[in-house]
């Protein structure tokens, strides 16, 4: 049986969260009253005519430039043509054979084994408006009739195209996920898939392994998850080699993933695919891009998500730990501001990634929506250091804090959870204890350790959990002899 | 003449000023008028007597409290209908319009108001200002106030042919390929096309972005810089618009042209230009010698690939600006079964036959597998021709050339041969594709009794040189013929 490869490109458009839209002043808004955000040059009246807002160039050079890319010096945006209602000039203002970025590349992790994929080009564009076909289906073609809404006519949109080096449904899935965290770190968009300001079309095709030649490819539309690209691509990989297995040939056209039949199905052949007509817009000028815009790009550009996993491994930080510090906003920032407050790394990233996101998220708040900060659980550490609170003790005060109830502190206080750590205080306790239990003692003078664990957890009980069990334990042993 | 509907805007301002007349008569005179002319002329597509009326009023009791917006101020102008006034329907003279009413101005109308003009209505052009003859609009054709047998020219020849006829004392056109000089030069008015980007072009509903421009019409040379000084200018709504201080306009008008290097268009001065107009072209070239200016002979080769570039960038343009006309938002809707088919209905009733006509080549044009032998050798002209024209100005400080190679022509003459029509923007047309400006100024009549225009076209951005040649040309024509149509009005009773 012939062993099959699958060659992965992948286009990803994301909307970019500037305050006004790209070629006008109206607001960049998410569910707002439909047509509540929009003027002449949104809505495409006779006459109106579009000019560009910088603040979405910046954050498409932030992109390009943090992807590695050439930042093009002369650029211009296309008009590409093609008739659709929710498309007010029946043409987008796009970007053809001279896009703002190009050569770029990110490299993602696999399994711990890194994967170089070539990112081809970055270019901007306007957003459509939004259809919202009622009848059955919600497409256009079984509509009973269509509403438009053109607040989202306009936005600025940046579509990221890659190399086809995307080898698996696995390393797309972990392009998507680096691409995401990437374009959130540099802070242009919120980057939700499931709101649609990311989203991820995937041209899939497969070929014996070790063949040179490309086969023949689908696009596969409608992906609106990490885990749907993921088993969009997969699906879509193994349709492919059953239609080749079967002898068939695999049809270039356009498919849409259905997420609860977890298929795709055919939307268009290329046969019925559109010319675009492609011509420079006359409307715009030229983009020009000079070494200074360059370097100001490159300067104001935060530390990137690769770069940050590197920088905790150094900390003894890495893997899967370091990876779920990055994945998620909020908490490398508040590992990173417990570091500098002098806490312990391996304590501070368990606690961020385990407590802290369990809890934010039961609250339904971001990890860095919490009242707990850096500072925090640098004195948190520091209790536990020395003494004053237990491991399990220091949960209960890091729940205290998450509730707002305080300082580490102020909750160890407020829920009497300090530490006895003198042990005159509690050596009436273990007295007590001893006295009660004599067989046990006898067994630890006789050499078996086995009953001081008993005897250190019937302390416990007696002391409500305050006394440290390190020194109870030293105690029963130097009292029985063991 | 004392009917104030034939004043020049200059000398109306300053009647108004001394208290002679009022801005309500300067309205009420180009209203009478039009109720005369009107029937033979359809110049206009709308009077809106009562938007007028109010702003003549306005104008009237600010000029009474001392506020004076300048020389605009209670001027009753006239406008093509291819600029968008804010409640005031705007059809570009098409049934796919239908309906439509901008809610905004367009920001040469602003300006106007703004400068305290009074806007009387909207005028007739060529569907979309596609042609040559005002003929091509959906609502009939406009007629010639020189002979009414005869065109306007087009395609802003609605408001040539009101300026002419009195039916306002000036107005603004829109020239893509000649559509104010050429209609402007077969009506016997100065029309007016500024540099590329000289005046905004938000909210002139578009025919082919890259070479559209405003431009005034007006009865005097000074008319028409006061015209354009009101409306240029950098707009913050149209990137192509040109950023900095506009030139003083006025600079170079009374100086004469001693000592300036003029040159002569070889390739517009001989085949295809009508006799008449080539000799009064000549001789006003020898007046323009007498008058101290160096004349010269200058060839720009490309000019004779101007016509055909053009037909290929225009439409190409047009194609993908008219497709949003398509029944969805606004305008005619023609009912389908499918989304498609309601598109396509809509274009095919909605549109005439000369936009689907250049819909359809722009579309070819810019296929896939044509593009570069259609669209992008178009574009080479293009480059070719500007890089000529920048070489030209190098040695002379303007250029002449007749406006039009002919004079009116009667209706219907051309309307079933395309390429005929085209052939009447071939003088025009080059400065379109190179950016620069141009002026065509009346200097006098072919014997049957029609307007002669005479072109002069400057460097970009030299506006001030090309009013100072103008101003010239129109001193030394002395032209003070009226049209039969404006002469033969009724006295009022």
């Amino acid at each position: 049986m012939t062993e099959y490869e699958a060659v992965i490109g992948i286009e990803t458009h994301v909307e970019l969260q500037t305050r006004s839209k790209m070629f006008c002043g109206c607001p960049v808004t998410f569910g707002a009253e439909p047509n509540t955000a929009c003027c002449p040059v949104c809505l495409g009246l006779p006459g109106a005519l579009p000019v560009p807002n910088e603040a979405a160039i910046d954050g498409i050079l932030a992109i390009g430039s943090a992807l590695d890319c050439e930042l093009v010096e002369h650029s211009v945006f296309h008009r590409k043509n093609y008739f659709y209602p929710d498309l007010p000039k029946n043409y987008q203002i796009s970007q053809y054979d001279l896009p703002l970025c190009v050569n770029g590349r990110i490299v993602i992790d696999v399994d711990g084994e890194p994967v170089t994929i070539g990112i081809t080009r970055v270019h901007m564009e306007e957003d459509t408006g939004k259809s919202i076909h009622v009848g059955d289906g919600g497409r256009i073609a079984d509509a009973g009739y269509s509403l438009l809404d053109f607040n989202r006519s306009g936005v600025p949109l940046v579509e990221i195209v890659t190399e086809p080096d995307v080898r698996s449904a696995e390393q797309a899935r972990a392009y998507g996920a680096e691409l995401q965290q990437i374009v959130r770190a540099l802070g242009v968009s919120d980057a939700r898939l499931e709101e649609g300001s990311m989203r991820f079309d995937a041209n899939v095709s497969v070929r014996p392994r070790g063949s040179a030649v490309l086969g023949t490819r689908s696009e596969v539309k409608n992906v609106n998850s990490l885990r749907s690209l993921e088993r969009a691509i997969a699906f879509e990989i193994d349709r492919q080699i059953g239609v080749l297995e079967a002898g068939g040939r695999v049809v270039q056209e356009t498919r849409h993933w259905n997420e609860e039949t977890g298929a795709t199905s055919s939307m268009r052949s290329k046969e019925e695919s559109e010319d675009y007509r492609y011509f420079q817009e006359p409307d715009l000028l030229p983009l020009h891009v000079d070494d200074a815009k360059r370097a100001a790009v490159r300067q104001a550009l935060p530390v990137l998500p690769a770069a940050r996993r590197a920088g905790y491994a150094e900390t003894g930080i890495g893997g899967r730990l370091a990876a779920a510090l990055v994945a998620t906003d909020g908490l490398g920032e508040l590992f990173e501001e417990a570091m500098a407050s002098g806490a312990g790394a391996r304590a501070a990233a368990n606690w961020v990634t385990g407590e802290v996101v369990a809890h934010a998220r039961r609250m339904g708040v971001g990890p860095a929506d919490t009242p707990l900060t850096g500072q925090h659980l640098a004195e948190l550490a520091a209790m536990v250091e020395d003494g004053e609170l237990s491991a399990t003790a220091a949960k209960d005060v890091l729940a205290g804090v998450l509730e707002g109830e305080g300082t580490p502190a102020e909750v160890a206080a407020g829920r009497d959870l300090i530490q006895i750590s003198d042990a005159s205080v509690f050596e009436d306790a273990v007295d007590a204890v001893l006295a009660d239990n004599a067989d046990a003692v006898g067994k630890i003078t006789a050499g078996d350790t086995k009953p001081i664990g008993f005897l250190v957890g019937e302390v416990m009980k007696a002391t409500g959990g305050k006394a440290d069990p390190r020194l109870v334990s030293e105690l029963i042993r130097s009292k029985a002899g063991g | 003449m004392n009917d104030l509907a034939d004043l020049t805007i200059v000398e109306a301002g300053r009647r108004m000023r001394s208290g002679e007349c009022s801005a309500a008569d300067l309205l009420d005179a180009v209203i009478r008028r039009a109720s005369f002319t009107e029937a033979h002329l359809h110049a206009y597509l709308l009077i809106d007597r009562d938007g007028a009326g109010a702003a003549a009023e306005a104008a009237d009791a600010e000029l009474a409290a001392g506020r004076d917006r300048g020389p605009l101020h209670g001027i009753p102008l006239a406008l093509k209908d291819n600029l968008t006034t804010r409640g005031l329907a705007t059809t570009c003279s098409s049934r796919i319009l239908e309906g439509y009413v901008p809610p905004y101005d367009a920001t040469a109308v602003a300006r106007l108001r703004q400068a305290g003009a009074v806007i009387v209505g909207k005028t007739n052009l060529d569907e979309f200002a596609m042609g040559s003859s005002t003929e091509n609009s959906a609502f009939g054709p406009s007629r010639n106030p020189w002979d009414p047998d005869r065109v306007p020219g087009g395609s802003s020849g609605g408001v040539a042919a009101a300026v002419a006829a009195g039916s306002a004392l000036g107005g603004f056109g829109t020239d893509t390929g000649g559509s104010v000089r050429q209609p402007g030069s077969l009506c016997g008015v100065v029309g007016m096309k500024p540099t590329y980007g000289r005046v905004s072009r938000y909210g002139l509903i578009a025919f082919a972005s890259s070479l559209d421009q405003i431009g005034p019409l007006a009865r005097s040379v000074e008319d028409a810089v006061v015209l354009l000084e009101a409306v240029a200018g950098f707009d913050v709504n149209d990137s192509t618009s040109i950023p900095g201080d506009v030139p003083d306009l006025r600079a170079g008008l009374g100086a004469g042209v001693a000592g300036m290097r003029i040159g002569v268009v070889r390739e517009l001065m001989g085949k295809g230009i009508d006799r008449e107009v080539l000799a009064a072209t000549g001789a006003m070239v020898d007046r323009l010698s007498d008058a101290g200016a160096d004349i010269v002979e200058v060839s720009i080769p490309a000019v004779e690939y101007a016509l055909s570039a053009y037909y290929l960038i225009a439409p190409a343009e047009a194609s993908a600006n008219l497709a949003r006309f398509d029944g969805v938002r606004y305008g005619l809707r023609v009912d389908g079964d499918t989304t498609e088919e309601m598109m396509a209905r809509t274009r095919a009733d909605g549109f005439g036959p000369e936009v689907i006509r250049r819909v359809l080549l722009g579309t070819y044009a810019l296929s896939a597998g044509y593009y570069d032998a259609f669209y992008g050798q178009a574009q080479k002209v293009r480059t070719l021709l500007r890089r000529e024209f920048a070489a030209a100005y190098e040695k002379v400080d303007a250029l002449v050339s007749p406006t039009s190679p002919t004079t009116a022509f009667e209706v219907g003459a051309k309307t079933a041969d395309p390429l005929a029509m085209y052939y009447s923007d071939v003088c025009t047309i080059p400065i379109n594709l190179s950016g620069d400006p141009g002026i065509s100024v009346p200097i006098g009549l072919d014997d049957a009794r029609l307007p002669i225009g005479f072109q002069v076209m400057a460097p970009a951005l030299a506006e001030p040189v090309l009013f100072q040649v103008a101003a010239e040309v129109e001193r030394i024509a002395a032209f003070a013929a009226r049209p039969s149509l404006a002469a033969s009005e009724p006295l009022p009773t």
